[in-house]
């Protein structure tokens, strides 16, 4: 039997559907992750109370149960545990989680019950230790400038030489024509500055793309930790992805549904936070700067106030990094919802980035590319009903799939109004 | 297909071609309309001006000038070469670095990119219009009508749909101010709570605008209470006080009561703009739409008749127009009424007696269905409509006394009473609110001199007016957009007002400054809600009421009230009224349907830039003159009055005051009479716009016998200076011209008779592509042939092998056979507009709607005066008749939009496939890839294409390139742009832009749809000059969804009234217009001949 459970606000829990966790047999650490984390710890009391051995200090199995999906519901009708535990908890509401079943709510018991704090991992030796990768370069540099200089004393020795034969059988020699003179000499040269040029031209059309830009940002979030290690979903943070054109930088308070209780850095054991340079960094250093924007005093645990009750929070001066043109217009939610497209296809492995940085180079050829190749979620969208040559065909196996052109995915006024 | 050959085609091809011109010049209609005087009798100059594509000649000349031109071809390439070079640098240089920043803590439900909309109230003086505000990340962007409304049903007029931009207006004052210096509303506080407590007994006057908001008027009641000396004085820059005491004498209220124009069969107006500028247009306007919608399965329309003596908006939509000099509107009256009761008609002018019977007639047929209404401000004239509206069983039905219209409440006899008082030292301190009566009163001038003697004169002004000028303090107050608030236009109809951006400067609604100033320590929110929780019961109903932006009955209320007027009293005060003498002008001083009566309107520069309805000239006041009085004057310049631009001035001397003006000669004004608008010749300090734009005349406007303005003048003089001004006139820019009529029109009868008429006109005329019979048409298997097309026949065969609608078959074979080009399906969608010209009245708001969701530039008088002008939707105006007969004088407007032709001229001629054609008929602009050649405009059939000529927005990439022209320059503050859509592009210098069906529109809603796995609904999409138009003329949708309204309109409900501009030359338009009806005997443009006979019958 349990003693205690205990509910907390999760502001913007709208991310939460069931197909995240449609596994057969449920996954303790992932529903843990994707539902609990930002305001409970295992082992520890946040937000909420920690989760390890909840199981055995609520009334019953039941109440959990009932809790979790509705915990006002049960605020509501008076239990005395319920009370309690919402009072100690300053009030704070917990989220409904009513999509969870049963034994998915048993998983993420058991995995709170079976979680161990991590260990400090033996120092990663390896990473430090190993040489730079060798750059031969200079080496070839130098090779090169070496060859170059012996094709140019051989042939000068050359022409001496024949030049000497010459004049001992008694042979006119040709006449010494100056290199810049020489039609070869000025064809290949010539040559070769056209065919500069067009590269340079065609690299002239990257001007104003920023491929793989990485800008040092005002705190150094990690991707890498929220959204790999720790597996927060993408859209808990960038909740306009689903909605609005715009994916949505998170405001500060947003941050700070997690950060309340998240002060400092405990990973560095396993994953040290470096810089591209090399430079370590304080995560929990970064933290504080966060609770700086966000007006928090994590002495106080509370937010600082002015004298008309606002909070003071600064916003963060972000860099941005995906520049799109003023005349293109991109909608994150048309790609994410109705074409099903994952982050990572334009973003690259986010979840692996520390530091963020351009991967695609978001010009127009690749938005094409992808408009000519990318499948239409055709079959399942009942927007679609209404192309119904292309349903005929696809009956007659005519046709296999509708690609984003197909339906109208090169026009310019498609993105360009 | 074997032997096809590519000669047989075009062979085939120019055959047909030739034998289309020979049915067009045969088969073609003879009317005749004209858009301007020149058009009528050209001269070489037009039809030079007019073939133009642009207005000046390009700047390097003709070709000889090239050949002897200094700069050598060596000179240019050197140029050339350096300018890539500096292009190259330019480009290569590093990227800025940008900042993303979210918001700290982010408003719950706010998503940026997503708009979201508020219900508010617009408010113009006593005006109010319920809204909706579309916001984007926490600023309106845009003004939409309340559609739940049941009054307005979501009508807007150009004013509400430009008031956005007021809010945005950079010469808002942005603190408060004492003696023109920089304040504090606390020491605002104290001096004039000062100055109240030592104001010795001495009344303080309260001078506003008429103000319907309960809780205003609760705040200032509560302020009487502390201050009792208090005087509230509410009257209106143009005054309906005439109106308003003749119903007081009549019926025991003085109200406005709520005209039914809807209800009414038969529509009588005197001197009446009611769908311009009279009382609530809006409203008027939505329900005289509805009188006009009219279908061959239902014949019916009303019948509008048109007294008047300028032309005015509502005199160019009427079935019958006759002109009389606004003195005999009463005279005009008491013979109608005498008519009525089978009486003699006698002293009005005799073209007018005939039409008197005709509508005497008229009237008694449709008692209980009929209305007339009048514009005078004089009490005897309102008493004599006011007998009639009685005797033709209007009061109860048409005219309703259950509801009444509380938009005008003003009393010219209280603020005359005032101005004495003010005028006689007996004054202690004035406060004004919403209204500027140093400017736009006639004692304004007596006003502005005394008003410095007060011990306290404030001004609750939004800007530096003429009156605020004259204050000690200028209190700005909130622009409506920033308040709360409510307003009651019509008794028991509230419209509530909440703010949709913060206060953007230092400002303080009126009722909170009253309030602290009695005492009273509670913010405009606090006030506002505890009024309405008192009066709505509860919190939850006053949240619902601010929801919903409205508190309306179910059903409105119609009543009458029992006539007592003295019309025998009235018949012979209003034979003492002196006509001008025969042969001179009298003067009519009217309001501008964009401008009105001034007031912030005039610094709005969407608003100086809409081309007048009637007039289509900007940025000025003129007076208005017809054609023969104009010829008589010497004010005609020369035949060529609208191509050349410069004006005769002359000037004007009424009731003391004197200006110079422009004459622009209008067709449709009676002869004696000339007319000038108010609303212009501002002070510099009300902003950039309305300085040095006009002349002011309401110092002209002068006073009848029982003290209410009088709008119009008998004794006038004018003379000529000799001077020229020039008038930025947009009728004759971007002309096209047809052999075949662009419009249709029919009388009502004609259309009873045989409403195919146009439909089978349209048949045969295109019967050559589309007959069996025809030379090369031979059915689907040989177009394939002809044309050798594999696609076309494939397409022909399947898809359209048989269009389920016979009728639809000749416009289909039309379509596949007027062009060697192959044609294309569309397969989703297929959008297509339809504009009815029976129900647009001209009145301009889908241009100024446009302008506002589509960052339309604004270019400036000097830029518009070149045909520079930007706007996407031009109105264009036709009038039918003889221009020296101003009764014969039909008009007709068109709206003319990017026709999204399906076989575009334009898109051919593209060297850089900058335009062309989307899946879904769109003709699409992708200004990134535009060059500039201006092929596109010089090809456009339409001539709908804009060229951006200068830097208009600061959008271009290289700094300090924005045009400056002094007025318009007010556009490009970071204040001022804050009013941009940022869902479109704002364009830059040497780009091409043009209609886009409102892209941003069709494609937001096609993503709702999308995603939420649905297919789209109709009319999910709107345009934003379909959601501003107040008839409902304009209908967009799917035409591929046979279900949709416009595919029901064009191939079922009205496919007899459907018709495509120059059609016969094959572009494939995806806009449509409906036929105009006149409900009149004969259409002007029928036969010149017959079109005398009529005028010399009238």
């Amino acid at each position: 039997m349990a003693k205690d459970i205990k509910g907390f606000i999760l502001l913007a829990v709208f991310l939460l559907t069931s197909t995240y966790f449609s596994y057969a047999a449920p996954d303790g650490k992932a529903l843990f992750q994707a539902n609990c984390a930002a305001c409970h710890n295992p082992i520890k009391d946040a937000t909420g109370p920690a989760l390890k051995g909840a199981d055995s200090r609520v009334p019953s199995k039941e109440w959990l149960y009932k809790w979790v999906k509705n915990s006002a519901a049960v605020i509501a009708s008076g239990d005395k545990y319920a009370n309690e535990i919402y009072n100690k908890y300053n009030k704070t509401a917990m989220t409904g989680f009513a999509n969870l079943k049963d034994d998915e709510i048993d998983a993420i018991i058991k995995y709170a019950n079976d979680y161990a704090p991590p260990t400090a991992a033996a120092p990663a030796g390896g990473a430090a230790g190993a040489p730079a990768p060798s750059d031969n370069t200079l080496l070839y540099t130098i090779l090169t400038i070496v060859l170059l200089i012996s094709i140019l004393i051989l042939t000068q020795v050359n022409k001496v030489l024949s030049r000497a034969a010459n004049v001992k059988a008694g042979l006119p020699s040709p006449r010494d024509v100056p290199f810049f003179r020489n039609k070869v000499v000025i064809a290949v040269i010539a040559t070769m500055i056209i065919v500069s040029f067009g590269v340079w031209l065609t690299n002239a059309s990257e001007f104003g793309r920023q491929k793989n830009y990485m800008p040092k940002q005002p705190i150094y979030y990690s991707h890498k930790v929220h959204a790999g290690i720790n597996q927060i979903n993408c859209l808990y943070c960038h909740a306009g992805a689903e909605k609005s054109r715009h994916a949505m930088i998170p405001s500060t308070n947003v941050c700070m549904n997690c950060h309340k209780q998240i002060n400092e850095y405990t990973g560095a054991a396993t994953h040290p936070l470096t810089t591209l340079e090399g430079k370590s960094i304080d995560g929990t250093a970064e933290i504080k700067k966060l609770y700086e924007y966000a007006g928090w005093d994590p002495a106080k645990k509370d937010y600082i106030r002015n004298a008309k009750g606002e909070i003071k929070a600064t916003p963060v001066e972000w860099v941005k990094i995906h520049n799109l043109p003023d005349h293109v217009y991109f909608n994150h939610s048309l790609h994410v919802v109705s074409g099903k497209v994952a982050c990572q296809r334009c973003h690259g492995n986010i979840e692996q980035m520390d530091e963020v940085f351009q991967f695609a180079d978001l010009s127009m050829g690749w938005c094409i590319n992808c408009h000519r190749n990318t499948n239409v979620q055709f079959a399942d969208n009942n927007y679609y009903s209404i192309f119904q040559k292309y349903h005929d065909e696809i009956k007659s196996g005519k046709r296999q799939d509708v690609k984003v052109s197909d339906i109208g995915g090169l026009e310019c006024q498609r993105c360009h109004y | 297909m074997e032997d096809w050959n590519v000669n047989a085609a075009i062979t085939n091809f120019y055959h047909k071609r030739k034998i289309q011109r020979q049915l067009t010049t045969t088969n073609m209609s003879k009317k005749q309309y004209w858009r301007g005087l020149e058009e009528l009798n050209p001269t070489s100059q037009y039809t030079e001006t007019v073939a133009n594509e642009f207005k000046e000649d390009l700047p390097f000349g003709d070709v000889e000038s090239i050949a002897e031109a200094s700069t050598s071809r060596r000179d240019f390439l050197k140029y050339l070469g350096f300018s890539t070079v500096a292009a190259t640098i330019a480009a290569s240089c590093e990227m800025p670095v940008r900042h993303a920043i979210p918001y700290a803590i982010k408003p719950e439900n706010v998503t940026p990119g997503v708009p979201l909309l508020y219900a508010s109230t617009y408010i113009d003086g006593g005006e109010a219009v319920p809204v909706l505000v579309r916001t984007r990340e926490g600023r309106p962007i845009k003004i939409e009508g309340n559609t739940d409304s049941k009054l307005t049903e979501g009508a807007t007029t150009a004013r509400i749909q430009a008031s956005v931009l007021n809010l945005y207006d950079a010469a808002r004052l942005k603190f408060p101010m004492i003696d023109k210096k920089e304040s504090t509303w606390e020491a605002v506080d104290k001096m004039v709570s000062d100055a109240l407590n030592g104001m010795g007994g001495a009344p303080l006057y309260i001078v506003t605008s008429t103000i319907n908001s309960a809780s205003t008027a609760s705040a200032v009641a509560q302020f009487a209470a502390k201050y009792p000396n208090t005087k509230h004085v509410m009257y209106d820059a143009i005054s309906y006080s005439g109106l308003l005491d003749a119903n007081l004498a009549c019926f025991g209220k003085r109200a406005i009561p709520a005209y039914q124009f809807d209800q009414a069969k038969v529509i009588v107006s005197i001197g009446a703009d009611f769908l311009g500028t009279w009382i609530s247009p809006e409203i008027y306007t939505r329900q005289y739409g509805k009188t006009r919608k009219i279908s061959a399965k239902n014949p019916t329309m009303s019948k509008h008749y048109q007294l008047e003596g300028m032309m005015s908006l509502t005199g160019s939509s009427a079935d019958e127009r006759y002109t009389c000099k606004p003195s005999q509107y009463g005279a005009v009256a008491v013979a109608l009424f005498n008519a009525l009761n089978g009486g003699s008609i006698s002293g009005v002018p005799a073209s007018m007696t005939e039409a008197l019977k005709k509508i005497a007639a008229d009237l008694n047929a449709n008692k209980g269905s009929a209305l007339v209404v009048c514009g005078s401000n004089d009490v005897n004239v309102q008493t004599v409509v006011n007998a009639i509206n009685n005797a033709i069983g209007a009061i109860g039905t048409t005219v309703n006394f259950g509801v009444t219209n509380n938009s005008k409440q003003g009393s010219d006899a209280e603020m005359n009473a005032f101005t004495a008082a003010l005028s006689a030292g007996q004054v202690g301190g004035v406060m004004f609110f919403d209204c500027n009566p140093v400017y736009d009163h006639v004692n304004g001038k007596a006003i502005a001199d005394k008003l410095a003697s007060l011990k306290l004169s404030v001004s609750f002004s939004e800007r530096m007016d003429e009156t605020t000028d004259k204050c000690k303090i200028a209190a700005p107050t909130n622009h409506w957009l920033e308040s709360w608030g409510d307003a009651e236009p019509f008794s028991g109809y509230t419209s509530m007002m909440q703010p949709t951006i913060s206060p953007l400067f230092k400002t303080r609604p009126f009722a909170e400054s009253l309030l602290t100033w009695s005492g009273n320590m509670t913010n405009q929110y606090d006030f506002v809600k505890a009024f309405w929780i008192s009066k709505l019961g509860s919190q939850e109903a006053f949240d619902a009421a601010i929801q919903k932006g409205l508190v309306e009955p179910e059903t409105m209320t119609v009543s009458g009230a029992s006539f007592s007027g003295n019309v025998a009293d009235a018949t012979a005060k209003i034979a003492a009224i002196k006509s001008s003498a025969e042969g001179s002008p009298e003067l009519v001083i009217y309001d501008k349907v964009g401008i009105g009566r001034g007031a912030s309107w005039s610094n709005n520069p969407w608003l100086q830039e809409m081309p007048d309805p009637i007039t289509k000239c900007t940025w000025d006041n003129y007076i208005l003159m017809s054609p023969n009085r104009a010829k008589k004057a010497g004010a005609e310049h020369t035949d060529l009055n609208e191509v050349d631009r410069e004006k005769k001035v002359f000037t004007l001397k009424a009731n003391g005051a004197t200006v110079k003006l422009p004459v622009l000669v209008l067709p449709g004004m009676h002869d004696d009479v000339i007319a000038v608008a108010v609303g212009y010749g501002r002070a510099k300090s009300v902003g950039m716009a309305a300085a040095n734009t006009g002349v002011n005349v309401y110092p002209m406007v002068g006073k009848d016998a029982a003290g209410n303005s009088s709008y119009t003048v008998s004794t006038v003089e004018i003379a000529s200076t000799g001077e020229t001004y020039p008038l930025a006139i947009t009728q004759t820019h971007h002309s096209y011209e047809s052999k075949r009529p662009i419009i249709h029109e029919f009388t009502l009868d004609s259309f009873k008779k045989n409403p195919n008429e146009l439909f089978e006109e349209r048949k045969a005329e295109l019967e050559h592509y589309t007959s069996p019979n025809g030379i090369v048409a031979h059915g689907g298997e040989a177009h394939g042939e002809a044309h050798g097309d594999a696609h076309k026949a494939e397409a022909h065969g399947d898809a359209h092998a048989a269009p389920t609608k016979a009728d639809e078959d000749w416009q289909e074979a039309y379509r596949q056979n007027g062009t060697l080009y192959p044609t294309y399906d569309s397969l989703g969608m297929k959008w297509g507009m339809s504009i009815d010209l029976n129900s647009c009245v001209g009145c301009g708001s889908c241009t100024i709607a446009c302008q506002a969701e589509n960052n339309v530039s604004v270019v400036g008088k000097n830029q518009v005066l070149k045909a520079h002008d930007m706007h996407w939707i031009r109105i264009d105006r036709y009038f039918a008749g003889d221009p020296t007969k101003p009764d014969s004088i039909q008009t007709l407007f068109q709206p003319m939009i990017c026709q999204h032709c399906d076989n575009a001229p334009c898109e051919n001629v593209c060297p850089v496939n900058a335009t062309n054609h989307s899946s879904e008929g769109m003709n699409q602009m992708a200004y990134n890839r535009c060059i500039g050649t201006r092929y596109c405009a010089n090809n456009c059939p339409y001539k709908v294409r804009r060229f951006n000529w200068r830097d208009w927005n600061e959008a271009d990439c290289f700094d300090g390139n924005a045009y400056s022209d002094g007025r318009r320059d007010d556009m490009n503050n970071d204040i001022t742009r804050m009013v941009l859509n940022p869902d479109v592009t704002v364009r830059s210098r040497g780009v091409m832009e043009k209609c886009s069906f409102c892209i941003q529109r069709t494609q937001s809603a096609k993503a709702t749809a999308k995603k939420q796995g649905r297919t789209m609904k109709d009319g999910e999409a709107r345009t934003a000059c379909q959601q501003a138009c107040p008839t409902d003329a304009i209908v967009f949708g799917n035409v591929n969804d046979r279900e949709s309204a416009i595919f029901k309109l064009r191939y079922e409900e009205q496919k007899e009234r459907v018709f495509h501009v120059l059609e016969e030359i094959h572009t494939l338009p995806n806009v449509n217009y409906l036929s105009k009806i006149r409900n009149a005997e004969h259409l002007q443009s029928a036969h010149a001949e017959e079109g005398h006979a009529e005028a010399k019958k009238a």
